[in-house]
């Protein structure tokens, strides 16, 4: 009888994971100026709820587990902890002045964040509320990336245009890449083995080899009737099945599309104005553009590479993260 | 009611005749829309996008802002065309033949009107399908969407084709027709800027533009594109079109201009 009743239970989730809605997953955006997170219900398009915060959110990052929200919170000097479930702010990490980016280590509790004004990168336990190292950086410290073996966190430096390797069995500056102009954000391939370097003002993005920390291939940009002055690469995110590569190209409001394999560039994709960052939904059908100046988010389907709709949000949106 | 079908076949027959002899006017109906999508809108780009106006869900290009405006401006000089040619079988005395018919005129005039719209929404698709390739892709159930708001809007314009036919005396005088109708119809639209920026230019501008009936055919064409129902162009268009072919019909005269003269 009990095996009966578990068959049913079985059966019964089945059907409802098959109903389920294709994208019945949330977004947060941090808006800059409007001191508050965006909430938006990805399967109805639609902003749903705001949730009031620190002073100038800007980054964004789940917890692996998908329970807890960080926040850095700039202008309140800290990083905050939401909790999802009750949508409450439990806590507030040490995280040094002026956070602007971070990255959760694997381990889920490391959380290594620039510190912009100081030319620090700040390590926190996220756990014990700790601060467990503080390590010297380039100047203007920026974009934020662990790698998914965990074992690099790597620094852009905005002022330097370096990237700063950290080692993070020791916490300690084992090298720095010298890239283009004004580096804004890096992100680490699956694997581990290529980090996607922006430089705002360069226009390029960089693919530099982990091992050697070599530069493999700088990528230029050139969108037809757009000066190129405007096109200032920002956010990248990079797809799951390595195909993509989307790199978010600031005030020339497009996204490029590159193929992460030969590095070219395949598309130019149209969004909102200033666009900065980017969050996957967790299927990858859809990718959430944050733009900045227009105060809305822009969404890609990411399977016909084409712009959808463009949802409203408050004011400078900066940071995107989608929870399943 | 079979006579009526033959009769509205033959007028069918007699526009797709005309419309496949003269592949020159295709052609002509087809780049001069493509014109302004390839040179005009090209030179305008705005390639970081137009702001989000309703039906459109994100930023678009100018391209694909004027694509509805385009496929009206097909229709609008395919009704003012209808118009010389209904001067033309005038004044050479083959509508006299089409009204020896003994089916009422007003059915007979209402065939020409269809049979002229049923033309013009071929040239239509072809340049949407030539947009299309272009770039300019709205939702493939759009293009399905559109059908019935183009062929309403080209019944709209090909009975005020009609009613301005009734009132030309001479062929020469279409010269007059482009000049007051087609260009302030085509300009003092939607089809070309959005009405809130005519508004920012001036609000008189902006007036002109959103009573103009040549606005609603735009928009209730851009909304059927993108899926969406405009109620109010939809209203506009309908009631229009009604009024337009009753007086049409009402100041209708077969007769040749010089005849007329003389009774």
């Amino acid at each position: 009888m009990p095996r009966h009743r578990l068959a049913t239970a079985i059966a019964g989730a089945l059907c409802c994971a098959l109903l389920a809605p294709a994208h019945a997953a949330t977004a947060y955006v941090s808006n800059e100026k409007d001191d508050n997170l965006s909430v938006i219900d990805l399967e109805r398009m639609e902003t749903v709820a705001t949730i009031d915060v620190g002073m100038r959110p800007r980054g964004l990052a789940l917890s692996h587990d998908n329970t807890l929200l960080y926040i850095c919170a700039s202008d309140s000097d800290t990083v905050q902890v939401l909790d999802l479930a009750t949508q409450q702010i439990i806590k507030q990490l040490p995280s040094g002045a002026d956070p602007e980016q971070f990255a959760l280590h694997p381990n889920n509790k490391w959380l290594y964040i620039s510190n912009e004004d100081d030319a620090l990168v700040t390590v926190v336990d996220v756990e014990s509320e700790q601060v467990l190292a503080q390590i010297d950086v380039g100047v203007e410290p920026e974009g934020m990336a662990v790698s998914p073996d965990g074992k690099w966190a790597v620094n852009t430096s905005e002022t330097t245009n370096m990237l700063h390797w950290i080692d993070t069995a020791t916490n300690q500056l084992v090298d720095n890449t010298l890239v283009d102009q004004r580096p804004r954000h890096v992100e680490f391939s699956l694997d581990s083995k290529r980090l996607w370097s922006s430089s705002e003002i360069g226009g390029t993005v960089s693919v530099v080899d982990v091992d050697s920390r070599q530069i493999l291939k700088t990528i230029n940009f050139q969108i037809k009737g757009v000066h190129p002055d405007k096109v200032q690469p920002v956010g990248v995110r990079l797809s799951a099945d390595g195909k993509y590569a989307f790199v978010a190209l600031g005030p020339a409001n497009h996204v490029a599309v590159v193929d992460a394999k030969t590095y070219e560039v395949l598309d130019y994709l149209l969004v909102g104005r200033r666009v900065w960052h980017m969050a996957f939904s967790p299927d990858e059908k859809l990718l959430l553009t944050t733009n900045g100046v227009s105060g809305d988010v822009s969404v890609i389907d990411v399977a016909a590479l084409k712009v959808t709709k463009s949802i409203k949000v408050g004011r400078y949106p900066w940071g995107v993260v989608v929870k399943p | 009611m079979t006579a009526y079908l033959e009769c509205l076949r033959g007028i069918v027959a007699r526009e797709w005749l005309r419309f496949v002899q003269q592949r020159s006017r295709f052609l002509s109906a087809l780049v001069r829309p493509l014109l302004w999508l390839l040179v005009f809108a090209a030179g305008f780009r705005a390639a970081l996008g137009i702001a989000i106006i309703e039906p459109y869900d994100t930023y678009i290009t100018y391209e694909t802002y004027i694509v509805p405006g385009l496929a009206c401006m097909i229709l609008l000089f395919n009704g003012m065309q209808g118009s010389l040619s209904m001067v033309y079988d005038r004044e050479m005395g083959s509508m006299r033949v089409l009204l020896t018919s003994p089916l009422p005129r007003a059915f007979l005039l209402a065939s020409k009107l269809l049979a002229t719209a049923l033309i013009s929404l071929l040239q239509v698709y072809a340049f949407l399908a030539v947009a299309w390739l272009y770039g300019v892709q709205p939702p493939a159930l759009g293009l399905l969407a559109a059908l019935p708001a183009l062929l309403l809007v080209a019944l709209l314009l090909s009975a005020l084709g009609l009613l301005l036919s009734n009132g030309i005396r001479q062929l020469e005088n279409f010269a007059g027709v482009m000049n007051f109708v087609i260009f302030p119809m085509f300009f003092l639209s939607s089809a070309l800027y959005p009405l809130w920026k005519m508004r920012e230019a001036s609000e008189w501008l902006y007036w002109i533009c959103a009573l103009n009936p040549f606005s609603h055919a735009v928009e209730l064409v851009r909304f059927a594109l993108y899926e969406r129902l405009a109620p109010l162009a939809l209203g506009v268009c309908l009631g229009l079109t009604l009024l337009f072919a009753v007086l049409a019909v009402v100041s209708f005269n077969p007769q040749h201009a010089a005849l007329r003269r003389a009774a």
